[in-house]
Formats: C-alpha cells, structure tokens, sequence
C-alpha cells in the first residue's frame, strides 16, 4: 500500500485499536510473565510488528487476537530465554538438574484461562500503595488509558523526561517489591481500593479544575477517569463506592459547560443555566448513585454525589432540598471529619435552618489553622453576616476574603460585593 | 467527543419484527463490552415507522402525518451515544458489532464543544460548585 491517505487511515486504525486493546494486552500478559514493565514492552514490540505489517497486509479483522498472539510468541521467547539462564543457575548453584514446573505449560494455561480479572489485576497494580501517589496516577493514565508519556506530560504540566523516569522508577519498584499483579485478597481489599479510587478522582479533578484552559488535554482527563470509573463499576459491580465515585463524577461533569460565563468568569452553581447541565450525565449519575446505595450504604466519595444529586434534582436553586444536604454533611463529617467540611456544612445550615445555625458552625473555624489562607472561609462568613443584617463585619470579611485570593476574577467580585455592603448599610 | 451511533431500519425492523435470540443474546453481550470499556452513555431501540408521526411545518400551519413512511433505508431503528477518543476509535468498536447481511450503520459526531473543550478558560479554579471539589482536595490533605 504506497498511497498515503490509504496508510493514514491504518495508522489511524491501528492508534484506535492500540486504545481499544492495550489495557487488556498488557493486563493479560503482566499476568502471564508476573511484571508489568515487561508486559508492556511485549505488548509495544507486538504494536511495533503490526506497523510494519498492517499498511501492506491490511487491519485485521480481529486485530486484539492478532496483537495478542504476537506478544504471546515474543513472551514465550522470553519465558524460555529465562529458562534457561534459570537453569544454568541452578546447575550450578546446586550441580545437578532440578525439575521445576514448565513455564511454557504455566503460559498456555493462563491464555485458555477465562477469568477475566486480569485487567482489575492491572489497576489494582497501578495503584499500589508502594507507589507514591503522582507514580500511581502517571502508570495508570500509561497502562490502563493508554495515553503516551508526552500526553500524560502535557496533562500535568511537566516535561516528558519527568514523566518517563516517573514510569520508570515505578515499575521498577513494583518489580523490586514483588507485587503480584492480581486483585488483592478480601480482607486488603477496603483499603486498596481507596488507593484506586483515589488515583482516579485525582485524575478527574486535574481535569476538572484546569487552570490551563487552552491546553485540550486537561479537561480530556475528566473523560479519561470517567472512563476508568465506568470500566472498574463494570469489573466490581458489588464495591458501593466505585459507583459512588462514578455518580460524583458524572454529576460533576454534567456541569462543566455551565460553570464558567462567556468571559470565562466562574459561575457559582446557584446561579448556573440548569439548562446547560448535560441531563445525559445527570441521569448517569443519579442511577450510578442508586446502585451504590441498593448496594450497601454511603461512603464518602457516594455521601459527596448524593450531595451533587440533591442540586441536580432541584430543577430551580429554590428547590433544592437543603435539610437532606445538611444532613448528607453531617454524615460527612462523621465519615471524614475535616474543616473543609464544616464550612460546607455551615453553608448547609443556613441554607436549612437559617443564617444563626450556619453562624455557630463557621465561627468555630475561625481558629482553624488549615483554613487560615483559605478566602472562602470569610467569604462564607460574610453571606451569613449579610443575612443576619450585620453589614459592616460582612463588608471586613468580603475585603479579607478578596485579599486572600489569587485569581483577579475572583477578587473583583468579592470586591463588588463588598461594596455592595456598603449600600445596603447606608440603607439601614 | 461523543458519537451517535445511527442503526439504519431494515425492512424486519419496519414490519416490527423482532430480532432471533441468538441476535438479542450477541447483542446483550456486545452493549456489555461497550459499557464495561466505559464508552457507552446511551443507546435505544426504536419502534417501527408505522408507529411514528411527523410533524410538517409550513408558515403558521402545522400537519400531522402518520407513519409508516416510505424511504425504510433513511429511517432510524435506534442509536447508541458513545464516548470515544475519536472517529477511528468509534470505527474500531462498530467493526465489533454483532450486524450482518448487508446492515449498515453510520457514526456521526454530536457537537459539544463546549463540554470538555473552549469554554474551559483560565482563572476557572477555585469557586463553584458550592465547594465541592475544594472538599475533595482539602480533605484529602487534612
């Protein structure tokens, strides 16, 4: 094939299949030779194989059986290249033959083998605890969404070099560590699986609050750990929580074209076009809530979505069913007690049972030493104040709270209120 | 970018007949891939034409028309609404498809650019969302 349309179009092909495939491919080979760094070199030289071959040959026409087989040949090379320096050890360490189990028996089984846990093995790897955190998460953008380590760079804002010894040093200590790669046993299981949660609601909110708004691929980080959430729902239908993190990030992510004006200026959520939510993913996350709540209970990524459901249901801010929030914040903050929380919380009580209620939540905080630069703590503050008549301290806390922000569109509406406060004491 | 995925009727399809059970079966099982690889948001069958209206508009005045209509290739059967990296990756999943005997079915793009895509400015940060993913961050440094 020498026209280049033609071969821009399997190349196209085969990056798609590529995206399709290689989670799998490499899931289903770290299982076979026990190391995800060799499983993904043997998966990238079957890829290498069909660049070369599918432009002449064509695509074919079950091209992840195709790249399968070819890493499968390259991983029983290997097994048997490592057999026999196996053995050459063991003779002489010991001086005689040892009979040991045949690897290449042990291969062909894992290939016929249909438990499909392979990939949940994979994520699980990824998101080891022996890994730091900014490890976990480059792995797992590299391994299981198959994003390239210049994409995964762009994403996070940092050069490609950095990135790849991050990938690198990653797999090593997961080799060093001798962790196998397969879903840890019931009783680690809790545990383990926050890490995994934890990595991929990491991964949506580096989308989710880009800063850096020209660059396409940040906010595509959304898609790509909405992606991961759905794919581990569907592997662990019975875990709560991984549909309650799927039900907070579909409901979040249904308001993204609502959340900022046409002058980029953020858009509280009071005050956002109900009708530009994306009801599609509204509805997604509502019945992903329901399905982590017909399956045992709220932990805090559902407790959060049950939260985000309560605004999403109300068709106008009115509606919103402030007394379920406060009580969905009450479990919250019983669940994972922090002063973030409370603020909300507050937020929560005035809107419920009025500005007193909320008053007698936040001033405790005041103390805080976590919120001590936090400009949404007067900025609350100031709302209550400003309902409870008490102007003047509204206005100090709205100029403390615009002095604490570092994003310009931000302090000038504070500031704007803050003036407004004036106002409305001379009306007084 | 998302995708509709547009099942073209057929002539069993308008005469309201029902696929065979190994079709439903192979086609339960292929909607099972397309939601656990996380890429399906949507998809529904239609009911045939005969069961439709249209509605024409013309000035002030509107008709009522009643199905079935005519053009069985241009009708629509059902759709799937898929999330997908691009064209070719929504390509490469359709190819999976369980269809046979001549059926074709058409992938186009949905417009949304808004989405994940330009109104995504700078200085987007910190509030919105009644606080919501400050909690999720801050908590998890607390």
């Amino acid at each position: 094939m020498s026209d280049p349309a033609a071969q821009g179009a399997v190349h196209g092909a085969i990056d798609a299949v590529w995206r399709i495939e290689s989670a799998r491919l490499i899931a289903r080979l770290a299982r076979m030779v026990g190391d995800v760094g060799l499983a993904e070199d043997l998966a990238q030289d079957a890829l290498v194989v069909a660049l070369e071959r599918w432009p002449e040959s064509g695509v074919p026409d079950n091209p992840g059986a195709w790249l399968m087989a070819a890493a499968k040949r390259r991983a029983i090379d290997h097994l048997r290249r490592d057999r026999m320096l196996d053995r050459r050890h063991l003779e002489i360490a010991r001086g005689s033959r040892e009979d040991r189990a045949d690897p290449e028996a042990e291969i062909l089984a894992a290939l016929v083998d249909p438990v499909g846990d392979e990939l949940l093995g994979l994520i699980f790897t990824t998101c080891h605890p022996v890994l730091a955190t900014e490890a976990r998460v480059a792995l797992t953008l590299r391994l299981l969404s198959g994003l390239t380590t210049e994409e995964i760079a762009r994403a996070f804002l940092t050069s490609t070099s950095t990135i790849q010894q991050r990938i690198v040093r990653a797999k090593r200590t997961l080799r060093e560590a001798r962790i196998p790669i397969e879903p840890p046993p019931a009783t680690d299981l809790p545990a383990r699986l926050q890490s995994v949660l934890e990595v991929v609601y990491l991964v949506f909110n580096e989308g989710y609050s880009a800063t850096a708004g020209a660059d396409w691929l940040r906010p595509a980080l959304c898609e790509d750990a909405l992606r991961l959430g759905r794919i581990l729902a569907g592997l662990m239908e019975n875990e709560a929580e991984v549909h309650g993190l799927v039900a907070l990030m579909e409901i979040q992510a249904s308001r993204l074209r609502a959340r900022t004006g046409p002058g980029g200026e953020p858009i509280l959520l009071n005050d956002q076009d109900r009708s530009r939510w994306d009801w599609v993913l509204v509805q997604r996350g509502l019945a992903a809530l329901d399905r982590a709540v017909s399956r045992g209970g709220l932990g805090p990524f559902a407790l959060q979505a049950a939260i985000a459901a309560c605004h999403a249901r109300a068709r106008t801010p009115e509606e919103t069913d402030w007394t379920r929030i406060t009580a969905l914040y009450d479990a919250l903050a019983q669940l994972t007690p922090s002063p973030v929380v409370e603020l909300n919380r507050a937020v929560a009580y005035s809107m419920a049972f009025g500005p007193a209620a909320g008053l007698e939540i936040a001033d405790p905080l005041l103390g805080e030493p976590m919120l001590a630069g936090y400009h949404l703590l007067p900025a609350v503050r100031a709302d209550i104040l400003a309902k409870l008549g008490r102007f003047a301290e509204a206005k100090t806390e709205l100029e403390r709270a615009a002095a604490m922000t570092e994003n310009a569109k931000e302090r000038g509406l504070l500031l704007g209120r803050a003036a407004g406060m004036e106002k409305r004491m001379a009306g007084a | 970018m998302r995708v509709m995925v547009i099942v073209k009727a057929s002539e069993e399809s308008e005469g309201g007949v029902m696929p065979e059970t190994e079709l439903f079966a192979a086609m339960g099982k292929y909607n099972e891939e397309l939601v656990k690889a996380g890429l399906m948001l949507a998809g529904e069958g239609l009911g045939p034409s005969s069961q439709g209206k249209r509605v024409r508009f013309d000035g002030k005045r509107r008709t009522v028309i009643d199905g079935p209509f005519a053009e069985t290739k241009e009708l629509i059967a059902g759709y799937w609404l898929w999330q997908v990296k691009s064209m070719d990756e929504a390509v490469e999943w359709l190819k999976r498809a369980p269809f046979d005997g001549g059926a074709e079915v058409e992938i186009r793009r949905i417009f949304e650019a808004g989405d994940f895509g330009d109104e995504f400015t700078p200085e987007l940060r910190a509030q919105e969302e009644g606080l919501r993913e400050e909690i999720a961050r801050k908590a998890k440094k607390a």
